[in-house]
């Protein structure tokens, strides 16, 4: 049976391979000490490999995995709120919030209208908190509207 | 006597009208965080931290305010427990063994005034203990040297993950995550650049609230998304709070042994509140004569978790401010507080900054009696918290964690990293790795790589050095104790599993 732990098991020793293979190429400076840069990149890799190879031989049991239409759910709720992150500074902060909000919303509980007032009361009320409550400097709306 | 004049220092700040508000609005903060399910202290403080810190507030009263947060998250983490058998964090897991069943006889209301005053004397004595205890481990930590240093976190990592995981392999590879993670950006020793791969942007290293944001906050989104919010409250009841006199005087014994355990648990690094509670209440059901009563709605299982895990959060306090070395995530979470307000913790913080020490230590104190007033008379109110429903909390702390992120850095790159510790951490908890030493390496990594690089300039690269001195030869002896001994005792302690609703006999 292929499990969860062996698939990550394996990622981590790739990961760790590649973590003391990037470690050999730090640039030494003249100012050497006893142990230098490398040395504890060294240890955490080697030991971090041993233990995804503990993981790969010795598995635990599986996990309950989400079913497919759970993992395109959380799939979706990741790729919002990549772009929340990159929409918060050109659009300012209502209205993406009150998008993104109501997604997650939606994706938690499935129902259409709370969601969308979820949506909108959270980013009406967290912008009053932040903005005049908290003394944050945030942009309410796009600059263009604004001027 | 050093310790009256210390406190009184303490009080001269804390009760400035200032910082008093500052301890009321926290404690309040704090409990309604500690209420609602599946938003633990650790979660709380650390989406907090940012908040705090772009308003500009100064270290004391941002210290203040957040170490309120934490004991009001303590004190919160019953409520959902009793009421709900759901613990919102996990040292208030042993309380639902009895709470839940007494909420279920209908005394919902004497169990969450037991719990009450069980968490205030666990919190007030242990915040006296801290004040007792403290000053003469910074003493001790005096003799440290970078040798005895580096042995001191390796024993912090042990113990914790040793505690964290049922898979010793699985704690380890999560210090090596944080550990790896913490190795990015410019070396502190040489100056060169590590793992940066040219990004400018990595070169100040992983913040490390972007990552403690992301594994606790972020991840917790993903969590209730697959879940559906299934455990969001439905049907919370409460009668008429009456004040159980007799319970609690009955429970007088079980409190105050519960204290002292749990004051200890929290000392030891890495073990933090969730042995506290749990040995709190295995003591007081061996003591008991009447053991056949715990887990049907035992008052005193009620009172010996709540005031054992209590304690070990003050305890848990120690070992964080004079040594550096936290005792529980939440500690960790306010590690990096300190780190990020330029507060070094250890032996010398006593010296240097007294008026940081005892003013935090006063406004505990205070902040207990606060908690102690809004948690048993005032209960109801934190009740009605249990009904906020998920698909209304959970988007809310995913948009408050952005703008304290955001208004902290300023840039997409520490957003778009956030997010990706928040699928770190999805994935880390679905197989069971615990996400707590990844924490802690993140934020001990620099130090324990600095002390052992120092120890071995001392030595001349001499690696005996490391185990030359009594202090150290002994952190080392716990730290491989502490790493192991949880693989045998494993079979002995084991942990009780929340049961069904409805197996529980009414």
């Amino acid at each position: 049976m292929i499990t969860g732990d062996r698939i990550f098991g394996l990622v981590v020793i790739l990961v760790a391979l590649a973590y003391v293979a990037s470690a050999t190429q730090i640039q030494v400076s003249f100012l050497a000490d006893p142990v230098g840069s490398k040395t504890f990149p060294y240890i955490i890799g080697t030991i971090g490999a041993i233990c995804g190879l503990y993981m790969v031989i010795r598995p635990d049991p599986d996990p309950e995995w989400p079913d497919l239409p759970t993992l395109g759910r959380l799939g979706f709720a990741l790729l919002a709120l990549v772009a929340y992150a990159y929409m918060l500074k050109p659009l300012g902060f209502l209205i993406p919030t009150a998008i993104v909000a109501a997604i997650l919303s939606y994706q938690i509980s499935p129902r259409p209208l709370p969601a969308i007032l979820s949506g909108l009361g959270l980013s009406a009320g967290l912008y009053v908190v932040f903005k005049f409550l908290l003394g944050l400097s945030l942009t309410g709306l796009p600059k263009v509207i604004m001027g | 006597m050093d310790l009256i004049s210390n406190l009184a220092l303490g009080f001269s700040i804390a009760l400035s009208p200032w910082t008093l508000m500052l301890a009321v609005i926290g404690a309040f903060v704090g409990t309604i965080i500690g209420a609602l399910p599946g938003l633990g202290p650790s979660n709380g403080v650390a989406i907090l931290i940012p908040l705090a810190f772009t308003m500009g507030l100064d270290a004391t009263s941002a210290l203040v305010l957040l170490t309120s947060v934490y004991y009001g998250a303590m004190y919160g983490g019953r409520i959902s427990s009793i009421l709900l058998n759901i613990p919102g964090d996990e040292p208030a897991l042993m309380t639902t063994l009895d709470g839940y069943p007494m909420a279920k006889q209908g005394r919902a209301g004497d169990a969450l005034v037991i719990s009450g005053v069980a968490s205030f004397v666990g919190a007030f004595i242990a915040t006296i203990g801290l004040a007792i205890m403290a000053p003469m481990l910074a003493r001790v930590a005096y003799l440290f040297g970078p040798a005895e240093y580096f042995a001191l976190y390796l024993l912090a990592f042990c113990t914790l993950g040793g505690i964290a995981s049922k898979n010793q392999a699985k704690a380890a590879l999560a210090s090596c995550i944080g550990l790896g993670i913490a190795m990015i950006g410019l070396d502190n020793t040489s100056g060169m650049p590590r793992f940066t791969y040219g990004n400018l942007h990595l070169m100040d290293g992983v913040d490390f609230l972007v990552a403690i944001v992301g594994l606790f906050a972020i991840a917790e989104v993903f969590f209730f998304i697959e879940s559906h919010g299934k455990e969001s409250a439905i049907g919370v009841k409460l009668e008429k709070i009456t004040i159980p006199v007799k319970d609690i005087v009955g429970s007088t014994g079980a409190m105050l042994r519960s204290t002292v355990i749990g004051f200890f648990a929290g000392v030891l690094p890495g073990a933090g509140a969730s042995l506290g509670s749990f040995m709190a209440y295995v003591a007081q059901k061996a003591a008991d004569p009447d053991k056949a009563s715990y887990g049907k709605g035992n008052p005193k299982g009620v009172a010996a978790p709540e005031a054992g895990n209590n304690a070990a959060a003050g305890g848990a306090l120690v070992p964080m401010l004079t040594l550096g070395v936290p005792g529980s995530g939440t500690t960790a979470v306010l590690l990096a507080l300190l780190m990020t307000l330029n507060i070094t913790p250890g032996p010398t913080l006593f010296t240097d900054r007294p008026e940081v020490v005892w003013g935090l230590i006063a406004s505990l104190l205070i902040a207990n009696i606060v908690l102690l007033v809004m948690n048993v008379p005032m209960v109801k109110i934190f009740v009605k918290v249990l009904t906020v429903p998920a698909w209304v909390l959970l988007p809310g702390v995913t948009m408050v964690s952005f703008v304290g992120i955001y208004s902290l850095t300023g840039s997409y790159f520490d957003l778009v990293l956030m997010i990706a510790f928040g699928a770190l951490g999805y994935v880390l908890r679905k197989l069971d790795i615990p996400t707590v030493p990844v924490i802690l390496g993140i934020l001990l990594g620099n130090h324990m790589e600095d002390s052992l690089r120092r120890a071995m300039v001392i030595s001349d690269g001499d690696w005996t050095f490391l185990f030359s001195s009594p202090i150290s030869i002994g952190l080392w002896i716990a730290a491989i104790a502490g790493f192991v001994a949880p693989i045998f005792l494993r079979g002995i302690l084991k942990k009780p599993e929340i049961r069904d609703a409805d197996e529980l006999v009414d």
